[in-house]
């Protein structure tokens, strides 16, 4: 299969911050729910992010991420160099509907409802031969709506996910996905963990080459699982292409000496970071230029 | 290596699976639950050895360790099953519905030298352990006062009927959520003396309880918990604990601690007086496998290595879990106590018709400046 393969920002915009997801703190966790209750602040951030040169937005699937899409579309001059990568899908709304409704209520659930016939196809004829890929590749497809027209060159599958397969040992599904986002939307599959030494080992099974796979990758160890060397010598020595998520560690590290660590490491393709001011984003960026010239 | 199966592949089995499965020290040789359909994708991908009958399993497996993730009601009869066998247990919170029963089988482990481990993961949570730490360096002097919470968006409407729905089956706010924070409790405190003022409110459910309020009295103070699962303010489920004691207060929850130290305090090595704030970013170690947070990892580890030494006492053991069941039945129990509140019909005649006078012409005194 041949996709072209184009090189990542070096800079991607996450989206924790905007959905009360904190690491260190609830409290702070809060104070950005409500700070981004509105879309209009989100997108001031964003806006920001675009102005100091941060096109990629790295963002769940979470229903107001169709928003930030809506509004994207709505001014296509605005944001002529913005790139989304979506990552999927968004737990927390399948974890609640597996509660109320089982693992096969909770599929049905997210499957569309009425659509095109091959999809009905897909879903019931797999449902029944236990065969998880077409019901995969539609519960994607759903995923994937809200991101109609934009360009989307990396497709990730979230860490709850990918973590939870490869501790099962479900490898075929990361070949499943990979296959489909190529095919589907000419996209390279991305994959995230917590786990990144044992997930590459992973992917080599399942057979996709040179994946792209981001990681907590900090000058604390904080959530490396298999420890920092194992992580350094995985970037030193596999093929992959690494992005690296929380190299603040949350707020742990001060960001200068957690930039110049992240940068000096042999092969690194992006950082992933949040920041909800324009001063701190452009501080990473400003960081981000000294001590990463070539990239 | 240790040969190990597990039972019940809701959201917790499922979650356990994958972890255990990924544990080096761990031989996983059979997986078990009702329903075949998810049993046959795994067996069909993952080439997992899978059983629809629990004995079955414990028979032809024979593994040596096992763990229980099925609704509360079936835990008693899997876990005596498991243990006559000679197999190191570790089962899901609540341990049981009826104290009778963890007290039973409390007492049949031991008897058979086996390990026993209840999933309160809170007690592996950095912080939460760091409290524990203070407490045993009695930092805060002694608690005369506490608060532990609970609270997450899990029944927002009425809903279908599941084993959660249904009190008979383990089902409701008080053994699925509370259960986290009077678990915490009864570590830091211990067994309470009596409970009072219990109340289990239905907000949405038809048949149980969606929020729950207890008061808890100890020797020297109270400890109030306060648990509602109904909160759509909330991401996802949060604990939090607030201890207060003669020399100082502490405030955890699963990312940070907040310590305040008075001066008359033994102030411990690392800590100041005044305000302390540590995260669990400096209280975590990496695990050998991250899935939904360290404590899930570090439960499993910790069971894993205590069923291979034999080590049969250890963090959460059935002991420990019989007290915070013993807790819940207490707490449940008083809920539906007759006379147990002073009404405001039949509270004294003399307080109802004269305090509030009482009240006024004496705020009045205070406004005029006492004449």
């Amino acid at each position: 299969m041949t996709t072209t393969t184009r090189t990542m920002d070096r800079l991607l915009f996450g989206d924790n911050q905007f959905f009360g997801v904190n690491h260190m703190s609830e409290e702070k966790a809060r104070a950005q729910q409500m700070r981004f209750q509105d879309t209009d602040a989100i997108m001031s951030v964003l806006d920001a992010a675009y102005d100091e040169g941060v096109h990629t937005f790295m963002c769940t699937t979470h229903d107001r991420i169709a928003e930030v899409t809506d509004h994207v579309r709505a001014h296509p001059d605005r944001y002529s160099d913005m790139t989304f990568f979506p990552c999927m899908p968004y737990a927390h709304k399948y974890a609640n509907a597996v509660t109320e409704d089982g693992f096969l209520g909770a599929i049905r659930k997210f499957l569309p409802e009425e659509g095109l016939l091959d999809s009905i196809a897909r879903g019931t004829s797999s449902l029944a031969r236990k065969d998880i890929e077409g019901v995969t590749t539609l519960l994607i497809d759903a995923e994937m709506k809200m991101f109609e027209g934009l360009d989307t060159p990396v497709i990730w599958l979230q860490n709850v996910v990918v973590d939870l397969l490869s501790g099962l040992g479900f490898t075929d599904a990361f070949r499943i996905f990979a296959d489909h986002v190529r095919k589907r939307y000419n996209a390279e599959p991305g994959f995230i963990t917590m786990n990144l030494p044992r997930l590459l080992d992973d992917l080599d099974k399942a057979g996709v080459e040179n994946p792209i796979v981001c990681s907590n990758i900090n000058k604390l160890g904080f959530r490396m699982s298999g420890g920092v060397d194992a992580y350094r010598e995985a970037m030193d020595k596999r093929p992959f292409r690494a992005v690296a998520m929380s190299v603040y560690a949350s707020g742990a590290i001060p960001p200068r000496e957690a930039i110049e660590w992240v940068t000096s490491l042999p092969n690194l393709e992006s950082i992933v970071f949040g920041a909800s001011s324009r001063a701190n984003i452009a501080s990473t960026v400003s960081l981000v230029d000294e001590y990463w010239p070539q990239r | 290596m240790i040969d190990v199966a597990v039972v019940g592949l809701g959201k917790m089995g499922l979650s356990h699976l994958s972890m255990i499965k990924a544990h080096p020290d761990v031989n996983l040789v059979g997986v078990c639950d009702a329903t075949g359909y998810l049993l046959d994708i795994l067996a069909k991908y993952t080439g997992v050895t899978t059983y629809k009958d629990l004995d079955k399993m414990l028979d032809e497996a024979r593994p040596q360790a096992i763990i229980i993730a099925t609704p509360t009601h079936l835990h008693a009869g899997m876990i005596r099953r498991a243990l006559e066998r000679g197999i190191h247990v570790f089962c899901e919170k609540p341990l049981v519905i009826d104290p009778a029963d963890s007290i039973e089988l409390t007492a049949l482990a031991e008897q058979k030298g086996l390990v026993t481990q209840v999933g309160y993961h809170n007690r592996f949570v950095g912080a939460f352990r760091e409290v524990k730490r203070l407490l045993d360096l009695d930092a805060i002097g002694t608690v005369n006062t506490a608060l532990a919470e609970a609270y997450g968006p899990v029944v927002l409407k009425p809903a279908g009927r599941t084993w959660r729905s249904e009190r008979a089956t383990g089902g409701g706010c008080l053994y699925d959520y509370a259960a986290h924070p009077l678990n915490l409790l009864t570590w830091y405190l211990g067994t309470p003396e009596s409970v009072s003022g219990s109340q289990l409110t239905s907000i949405f459910s038809a048949q149980i309880d969606d929020a729950v309020a207890s008061t808890l009295h100890y020797p020297d103070g109270t400890a109030q918990i306060i648990s509602n699962w109904s909160d759509e303010s909330q991401r996802k489920m949060t604990t939090k604990i607030t201890l207060w004691g003669t020399n100082g207060r502490i405030y955890a929850d699963r990312q940070e601690i907040h310590v305040y130290l008075r001066d008359t305090a033994t102030i411990p090595e690392g800590y100041r007086v005044g305000w302390n704030v540590r995260y669990t970013t400096e209280l975590t170690e990496a695990p050998w496998f991250y899935l939904r947070g360290e404590e899930y990892s570090a439960q499993l580890d910790s069971f894993v290595q205590r069923a291979q030494a034999g080590a049969s006492a250890g963090t959460n053991d059935f002991a420990s879990a019989a007290v915070t069941d013993r807790v819940i039945s207490m707490i449940s129990e008083d809920a539906v106590r007759e006379d147990s509140r002073l009404t405001s019909d039949a509270a004294s005649d003399l307080a109802v018709n004269t305090a509030p006078k009482g009240r006024i012409a004496a705020a009045l005194t205070a406004l005029r400046g006492g004449k």
